[in-house]
């Protein structure tokens, strides 16, 4: 436990050990510091604006430490210029957070930049659209002003602007490169542009529906947001899932880890001029879609976890039909390891190739697969495994080069290790019911859901209303303290590279600009 | 590079047939050929992604595998809404991406064919109108044809590419 927190904590509901402290504005940044210290990590930031109750705005940082997640929270008095202090010094992935919580709620954090992050002049800059007072169904005209991105100047050196619509089937996100030929000297990314209003949605919605929402906000990690959103949710009413359902659940999200992985091995490939690559993975990727829409009755199972369980049953000859598919996927798998680590053009470009070393890496806040590809070995899964995980003893892959070399490897472990927990679940699966009822919750309950997605730990941070609605919900992608990190990967490489090196990160638009 | 030939002579073609367009009154026959007959050359697509989800994308991306094998009918995706016949849209519109979209149709060249994807691109989704999102991507720019599903199957997606050909020859 970290210094300075056990004092004063309560615990919270969440499907890992959780606990809650509230703290003044010098804790806010002592905690922060010790936690830093102590070898802790940013898991997510966020603000509340609770005037309509006590006359206050808060924010929350929540933290994963050595013996689980801690959320502290800090009020601040209402007035016209609510204010906090910053957490950048300590993690800088903050910095964005923040810029986020302003343009959102309108409190600032003492900090100098506060270009806007989210807002594009797509609403009024003294409107507020998490604020209690604002209307979800407020519709502006868009009054959009240039972004001031950070100049570069020197002899030789000019800018390449890239996007928000890029040459190929991707989401939409602004990269400004300043150049020397063909090395990049900076990198600015601006992101935002796919903010769709998804935290004050959430505010319209009944307890029962959020999780169909939480699916979608990264489409690509449905599975777990939804469960994310569904542990949040059944801590907060104390249910206890069927063990089956549990099982089930697992199965969906490595499914769901597999397939974005075996997309991605496929990519890299062909961005490394190996065509055959992306064949075949995308072969395999549709092998697998379709043994998904014949077990769990959908491709992309945006629909299959619900609150206390899951929606469908597998049919009866699903073991056997899932047990073959992976037996099949792990030869194609090895073989297809084989031809990348043996393909000197393939490795030529992968190796060394878009470093970001365990130093930054640890500085700056990676999480999840980037992280575990930079040397900084964590999993939720193996680090608080929580049911099903508490009995599989999940293997953490970890590389030191922290190159695009890394970054694959990191996920052919991934897979391999994912397909040995599919097989495990297959056949230990338990027979029962696959979903319990989930009450209401009361109002003003917090409730913490924290899952591993194939990106990294995804959070989800509930507070209930009154009569089955949701008061205040929060989504935290692990794309948020990645995003940064592109910034440094890239430099000294070509510019070429660049579509090669953000697909190595393959970092979610969606679920950061929500 | 033996074993990466012995890999594709293993694996063999895995291309389907390509499906009928349900509504459409006239036969596919050679799709091909038709695409040529009305074009001249290959339909390019461009995609373009308004604020989806990315789940729309997935199912964009599926239809390049070697299963549903477009080019080989003669659809490519290009890069650049200059070369393309046809935008896809995915995604409720987010405000923030309402100006890069009206930009990205006028510089398709005319005439042009629009398909939204997704139950989002067709009626807004469970995003819906709201202060960040315009909703339906026809209420940003004209549609000749939409294709719900969330996310519609690469088959369904590609059935309605083959629909709004047919229905505009
Ligand atoms: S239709 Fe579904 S999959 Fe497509 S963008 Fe909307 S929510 Fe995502």
């Amino acid at each position: 436990m970290t210094p300075g927190f056990k004092e004063g904590t309560k615990t919270v509901p969440s499907n890992l050990p959780c606990s809650r402290k509230r703290v003044g504005a010098v804790e806010w940044r002592e905690i922060a510091k010790s936690v830093r210290s102590a070898g802790g990590r940013l898991f997510a930031l966020w603000g509340t604006d609770d005037r309509d109750r006590d006359t206050c705005f808060r924010v929350f940082a929540v933290y994963l430490h050595s013996s689980g997640v801690a959320v502290v929270e800090h009020e601040m008095e209402g007035g016209t210029k609510p204010t906090y202090p910053s957490l950048r010094e300590y993690f800088p992935s903050a910095l964005r957070m923040e810029r986020a919580i302003f343009d959102l709620l309108g409190i600032k954090s003492i900090e100098p930049d506060h270009r806007g992050w989210l807002r594009h002049g797509g609403w009024p800059e003294d409107a507020f659209p998490l604020r209690r007072d604002f209307d979800c169904n407020n519709q502006f005209a868009a009054a959009s002003a240039p972004y001031p991105f950070v100049q570069v100047e020197g002899d030789g050196v000019h800018e390449i602007p890239v996007g928000p619509v890029h040459a190929g089937t991707i989401e939409p996100g602004h990269f400004r490169f300043s150049v020397v030929g063909e090395k990049v000297l900076r990198l600015e990314e601006r992101l935002g542009y796919k903010h769709k209003g998804i935290e004050k949605l959430f505010e319209t919605m009944a307890q029962k529906e959020g999780h169909r929402l939480a699916a979608r906000i990264s489409g690509d990690s449905a599975v777990a947001y939804s469960w994310a959103y569904c542990a949040a949710l059944e801590a907060a009413t104390g249910t206890i899932c069927p063990h089956r359902a549990v099982q089930l659940r697992a199965l969906a999200l490595e499914h769901e880890r597999l397939a974005n992985h075996l997309g991605d091995l496929g990519a890299l490939g062909n961005d490394a001029g190996f065509a055959f690559g992306l064949t075949h993975f995308a072969r395999m990727k549709e092998d697998l879609l379709r043994t998904n829409q014949a077990s769990f009755s959908a491709r992309y199972l945006m629909d299959f976890l619900v609150p206390g369980g899951v929606a469908s049953d597998l049919p009866n000859d699903a073991p056997r039909l899932l047990l073959d598919r992976y037996r099949s996927f792990e030869a194609d798998l090895n073989a297809m390891r084989n031809t990348y680590d043996n393909h000197a053009g393939v490795q030529d470009r992968f190796r060394e190739t878009g470093i970001l070393s365990q130093e930054t890496a640890y500085n700056l806040d990676a999480v999840g697969l980037i992280a575990r590809a930079s040397g900084i070995p964590h999993d939720l899964r193996s680090d608080f495994p929580w049911p099903p995980y508490d009995k599989m003893k999940v293997k953490v892959s970890s590389q030191t080069s922290g190159d695009v070399a890394a970054r694959v490897a990191v996920r052919f472990d991934e897979v391999i290790e994912s397909l040995r927990i599919c097989r495990a679940l297959v056949a230990e699966l338990r027979s029962g019911d696959i979903a319990t009822v989930v009450p209401d919750a009361g109002p003003g309950l917090l409730g913490i859901g924290a899952i591993e997605g194939w990106r990294g730990p995804v959070l989800v941070a509930l507070e209930t209303g009154s009569n089955g609605s949701i008061r205040r919900c929060h989504p935290h992608d692990p794309s948020w303290q990645n995003w940064p990190l592109i910034e440094y990967a890239i430099l000294g490489n070509l510019v070429p590279d660049f579509p090669l090196i953000n697909k190595s990160f393959n970092l979610s638009y969606s679920g950061h600009d929500l | 590079m033996i074993n990466t030939l012995s890999r594709m002579i293993r694996t063999g073609i895995l291309t389907e047939e390509v499906p009928r367009a349900p509504k459409a009154d006239l036969p596919i026959g050679n799709l091909q050929e038709k695409v040529r007959k009305i074009l001249g050359r290959a339909l390019c697509i461009r995609h373009l992604d308004a604020g989806s989800c990315n789940g729309c994308e997935l199912e964009i991306q599926a239809l390049n595998n070697p299963y549903y094998n477009i080019e080989g009918i003669g659809i490519k995706f290009v890069a650049s809404p200059r070369h393309a016949d046809l935008l896809l849209v995915t995604g409720p519109v987010s405000v923030n991406m309402e100006e890069a979209l009206k930009r990205t149709f006028d510089a398709v060249p005319d005439p042009k064919l629009v398909v939204a994807v997704g139950d989002c691109g067709a009626c807004g989704g469970i995003f819906g109108k709201s202060y960040a999102s315009r909703g339906a991507v026809a209420d940003v720019i004209p549609v000749d044809h939409t294709v719900k599903g969330c996310p519609p199957s690469p088959l369904a997606i590609l059935q309605a590419i083959l629909e709004t050909i047919q229905t505009t020859a």
